[in-house]
């Protein structure tokens, strides 16, 4: 029975290991690239399974996290060791899916009242304000996914040495437009609400309008960069 | 048309949810207790999944404008139609002027918080992205994207229903779930289960948790021994649904509920399977549970048995449809 933590042995030269498979409850399965890395050759080959799976009689959407992917189900199948197998080796044969789409520029105001935790990655990291802002600010970051909430975009490519752990407990309530850092990661939220990151920063930009037929700004393969309007030390 | 005449905060628009936008970020929303709502709406003659009002802070006080049919479910509220004390888990019919009066739950007889107002044809509000749900944190769905307010009115799709008068067992009765007299719900091991110490993964099923105040529809946060890993854990963000139970670095778990995030980043040790997530959406806060283990099969077989219930209760509608129909 697949209960938990699954994984198969190696199937590709292409891989040193094998994704791991996990159950959302009867609701939905996650497949997990291996390691505990990010990177965008394997968001490709995320973005190629997601096309792939998303076609298949169970599954209702296939949606790509980072460096992951969940497949929620239509019903959930009775036979869900066959799934597993299915999408392993769709992980392993797929071909990656080289997405490039648009860049949009937003300005941010760095620390000060619109960045509550830009103190809590100075301790972590040990670097000061200004060496912050400028790694933060200095990559063209792709759109790995959306998530969170409506219109909200995960990114990639954020350099490690800014990287500071999510928050021992979310904070609840953190205004649109928060820039912030949780992990290795980055990203803009798109409207006020609960948030386990670091806030470093501000920025004004509408990521989502529910009467357009696409409703969400960005997409997968589009990409951000930050430009640093002030910084409030 | 029915006027608010006095509601409480987060008082909103549901249906079974909204599906095929997880991909934009939005999560799926709905009722709290889904159970509650579709039992409510085949009680009205109405498919299962119309949108109804879902009442979770109390009282809640409304006036019909027009003469109009409904059915409550879920939460027994107290409920009165001017001085007529109502049946809970029942259909009514209300004549124009009439108030519709909800007041406390008395939430120690059967765990229930969260009450169904239910009309014919469903709330007709605007379909929004394939769903009549409340997206509060998109500020879309439901009434105008927000919760119920006082001066608010609330149209019915039909002012009449093809349904039946009938009064239901209430699910807890007929399915109930307990463990060691606690309320349980059942419990999938997720991804992480297996990053727990031995001591962290005993007690997720031997100990008691308790529902915190800092509850809502997007989580349940409880309290209870801290559970925690071999090692701290960092994850990459990756897609979530309701019912998750997500650790953070202070080792009390948060059950993801209707408003859930479609993504999350801390670490899951399980998930409540989709079949009890109604039970939990009906514990007020304050409540002690248990997680009771459960594998794949037996979490697809307490699914069926979920829509056994409701086709049961479908059967009893269209059986009184049809003596009336007789008479």
């Amino acid at each position: 029975m697949a209960r938990t933590r699954d994984a198969l042995p190696p199937m590709t030269a292409l891989e040193d290991a094998a994704p791991v498979f996990s159950l959302l409850g009867t609701t939905a399965a996650l497949l997990e690239a291996p390691g505990p890395a990010m990177d965008l050759p394997r968001q490709q080959r995320i973005w190629a399974l997601a096309q792939l799976a998303r076609h298949w009689p169970e599954v209702q959407e296939a949606v790509p996290g980072m460096n992951n992917l969940m497949l929620t189900f239509k019903q959930a199948p009775r036979d869900i060791d066959s799934l597993r197998e299915r999408l392993v080796l769709a992980w392993a044969e797929v071909t990656p899916l080289p997405l490039q789409g648009r860049v949009i520029e937003l300005p941010v105001v760095y620390g000060g009242e619109g960045g509550p935790h830009m103190a809590d990655v100075v301790a972590h990291t040990g670097l000061g304000v200004d060496d912050i802002v400028a790694l933060h600010s200095a990559p063209l970051y792709p759109v790995y996914a959306l998530g969170s909430h409506p219109g909200y975009c995960y990114l990639g490519g954020m350099d490690p040495r800014i990287a500071t752990p999510r928050r021992q407990a979310p904070v609840l309530r953190i205004p649109g437009g928060s820039v912030s850092i949780g992990g290795f990661q980055t990203g803009v939220s798109a409207s006020p609400g609960p948030s386990g990151w670091n806030t470093i920063g501000s920025t004004q930009m509408c990521f989502f309008d529910p009467t357009q037929a696409m409703p969400a700004l960005l997409q997968p393969g589009d990409s951000i960069r930050f430009r640093v309007e002030k910084v409030i030390r | 048309m029915i006027e608010v005449l006095r509601t409480g905060a987060l008082n909103t628009v549901q249906d079974l949810g909204r599906y095929g936008c997880l991909g934009w970020g939005v999560g799926t929303s709905g009722a709290m207790d889904n159970l509650a709502l579709s039992a409510g709406n085949i009680l009205l003659g109405n498919a299962p999944g119309c949108a109804a009002l879902e009442v979770q802070v109390f009282p809640l006080r409304l006036r019909f404008l027009a003469d109009c049919d409904f059915a409550l479910t879920g939460a027994d509220a107290d409920a009165q139609l001017d001085d007529l004390p109502l049946l809970p888990w029942a259909s009514h019919s209300a004549r124009a002027g009439q108030v519709l009066r909800l007041g406390l739950p008395d939430v120690a007889a059967l765990y229930r918080s969260r009450a169904y107002l239910c009309l014919p044809g469903g709330v007709d509000v605007p379909m929004v992205l394939n769903s009549r749900s409340t997206q509060l944190r998109g500020a879309f769905g439901g009434l105008a994207g927000r919760a119920l307010k006082t001066g608010d009115v609330l149209r019915a799709a039909q002012a009449r229903c093809d349904g039946a008068a009938l009064a239901l067992l209430p699910p807890e009765l007929a399915l109930p779930l307990h463990c060691e007299g606690s309320p349980a719900v059942r419990v999938l091991p997720a991804a992480e289960y297996d990053c727990y110490t031995a001591a962290s993964q005993a007690s997720l099923w031997q100990s008691e948790w308790t529902i915190t105040p800092q509850s809502d529809r997007y989580g349940f946060r409880l309290t209870g021994q801290a559970l925690q890993p071999k090692v701290p854990l960092e994850m990459r963000s990756h897609g979530i649904v309701p019912g998750v139970i997500q650790v953070p670095p202070d080792g009390q778990p948060i059950v993801q509920m209707r408003d859930a995030q479609p993504t999350g980043g801390y670490p899951k040790i399980g998930t409540v399977i989709e079949a009890d997530l109604w039970r939990l959406g009906q514990m007020p806060i304050g409540s002690r549970i248990r997680f009771l283990e459960t594998g794949w099969d037996e979490a697809l077989h307490a699914q069926a048995q979920l829509q056994g219930w409701l086709a049961d209760v479908q059967g009893q509608v269209q059986l009184q449809q049809g003596r009336r129909g007789r008479a």
